[in-house]
């Protein structure tokens, strides 16, 4: 199996998996108990939460547990509409679906103003836009880190800064980033953080929104006290604890992993180009682009016919294509970048991570140049 | 989503593929920005469909539908072959997901646009066939 989709979700850290293990099993006192069962919870909870804010340069108080990156999306973008009737929100027309599809909510519903920025062709927003879409009833500004589809890491330095000269507030969709690209709140003016265990090697269904102390949000999820009455619930205290020790294990290696990803993933570009011809990056190269993300377009191909011609191969990767309903939508982040419809219905996303190494990629260079010649000898459009 | 065996089986070994340089008749239907181009080319002899071919941009159930819809109509008269709608396309590939029912209508509206095409070069009336249309799929 050659496992090329790392973006859409990682296979669990053996550290992550044997912390979680004693939870799954005799320690399952509930964390809000007074006994010792309990107490073994709670205090698990807390180092988890220790190592969460470790690895962002947050403090502890500023990190709360959901289910997972969209219910922390949910709740920041959903929140504000309790702050006044309507309020006006900047996000990028990039945006992963768990922002751009609440913000399309709340416009529907009449609860916000949305701004969406537009983006280059490589998908960088440029802070100039931001500052000239500012209003006087802007509220937040929500711009993703690093982009799922073409992996652009967007300025978020310079965005977050013009978010609080303005008096903004000011959210990041880093999802993508944390556990694999530095990722320092000390050093970033944001006020609220989206992260996801899953994509750096913890658990699914577990996530974290970091929220700047001094920042209130009211709840998403009523019905108890946890989280100190940020978001009730009984908390996934397996899951937390998996996704603490997942992220003080992508931690502690991440600058030699990220450096061999990005090699990896520049090799891997190259082997495209050079045997593939009509073959298009999609995306920026370089630093500015996250170090296991690779998305190829490979002219007059539809994306979903190549992904499984992909899977007969064992290979699994994935396609911002989704021509699955009456209306087919091709990847949004695609069109956003100016490219034709062909173009966008055609994008190949090949996601490396922990698991990947070199000779996975002459693996997949032994049957991809295969599957794009097949399938150009059936397309009408390479006539 | 699942595909049944047919539909994989018509993907990963599509009959038919490739274009008939003296063709009677071509028929293109979809566009790029819904994702997908048939392109259906027919040699047809005393009435009768003496060959096939296709060409698809499109995802696994176009290019099936595509090649069973041209394994259909080979040896067929042009009458017996517009009685090919997009349930029988269906019902040849064991069903296809629903979300990819318009590929059966698409190849539908491919033979009928190839063989209207037909019937445009030698100025014939065909009963039944329809013209082909802008739409979106």
């Amino acid at each position: 199996m050659l496992y090329f989709d790392n973006a859409a979700t990682t296979p669990i850290r053996e550290e992550a998996f044997q912390a979680m293990l004693p939870f799954l099993r005799g320690r399952y006192g509930n964390p809000s108990a007074v006994y010792s069962l309990a107490r073994e919870a709670r205090k698990a909870i807390e180092e988890a939460r220790k190592n969460v804010a470790r690895a962002i340069g947050a403090d502890a108080n500023e990190i709360v547990f959901t289910s997972g990156g969209t219910e922390a999306n949910n709740w920041v973008l959903t929140a504000l509409k309790n702050f006044e009737k309507k309020p006006h929100i900047i996000t990028s027309s990039i945006e992963h679906h768990a922002v751009l599809h609440v913000c399309q909510g709340l416009e529907k519903d009449g609860l916000a103003d949305i701004t969406y920025l537009p983006v280059d062709k490589n998908g960088f927003v440029s802070p100039k836009d931001l500052s000239a879409a500012i209003r006087a009833d802007t509220r937040l500004i929500s711009i993703m880190w690093a982009n799922n589809e073409i992996g652009t890491i967007q300025p978020i330095s310079e965005l977050a800064k013009i978010a609080k000269d303005n008096g903004i507030l000011f959210h990041s969709d880093a999802v993508q980033a944390v556990g694999h690209i530095p990722v320092d709140m000390t050093a970033i003016p944001a006020d609220f953080l989206t992260i996801s265990a899953h994509k750096f090697g913890g658990p699914k269904a577990v996530g974290t929104l970091y929220i700047r102390k001094g920042n209130k949000l009211s709840p998403f999820i009523r019905g108890g006290a946890q989280e100190r009455n940020r978001r009730a619930g009984t908390e996934n205290v397996a899951g937390i604890v998996g996704m603490g020790a997942a992220i003080k294990s992508a931690q502690i290696g991440l600058a030699q992993e990220n450096q061999r990803l990005s090699g990896l993933r520049d090799t891997l570009i190259d082997l495209i180009e050079e045997n593939i011809p009509k073959s298009k990056l999609n995306g920026p190269r370089g630093n500015d682009r996250l170090p296991g993300n690779v998305n190829f377009t490979f002219d007059y191909i539809e994306g979903e016919s190549m992904l499984l011609l992909l899977d007969m191969n064992g290979c699994a990767a994935s396609s911002g294509s989704a021509c699955s309903s009456a209306s087919l939508e091709p990847s949004h982040v695609l069109m956003a970048l100016g490219v034709t419809h062909e173009h966008a219905h055609g994008s190949i996303r090949f996601s490396l991570g922990k698991i990947n190494k070199e000779e996975d990629l002459d693996a997949l260079m032994t049957f991809l140049p295969k599957i794009v010649t097949q399938l150009r000898a059936m397309s009408p459009l390479a006539e | 989503m699942e595909y049944t065996a047919e539909v994989m089986d018509h993907f990963s070994n599509p009959r038919n593929v490739g274009t008939i340089e003296d063709a009677s008749g071509i028929g293109t239907v979809g566009n790029a920005q819904c994702g997908d181009i048939m392109k259906i080319y027919l040699k047809i002899e005393n009435d009768t469909v003496e060959d096939a071919k296709f060409k698809t941009f499109g995802c696994g159930a176009a290019v099936a539908t595509s090649s069973i819809a041209t394994e259909l109509i080979i040896g067929k008269t042009i009458a017996e072959a517009l009685q090919i709608t997009n349930k029988k396309v269906m019902d040849a590939l064991g069903g296809l997901p629903s979300t990819k029912v318009h590929c059966s209508l698409l190849a539908e509206e491919a033979l009928h646009a190839a063989f209207w095409d037909y019937a445009q070069k030698n100025d014939l009336t065909i009963e039944g066939v329809k013209p082909p249309q802008e739409h979106e799929h």
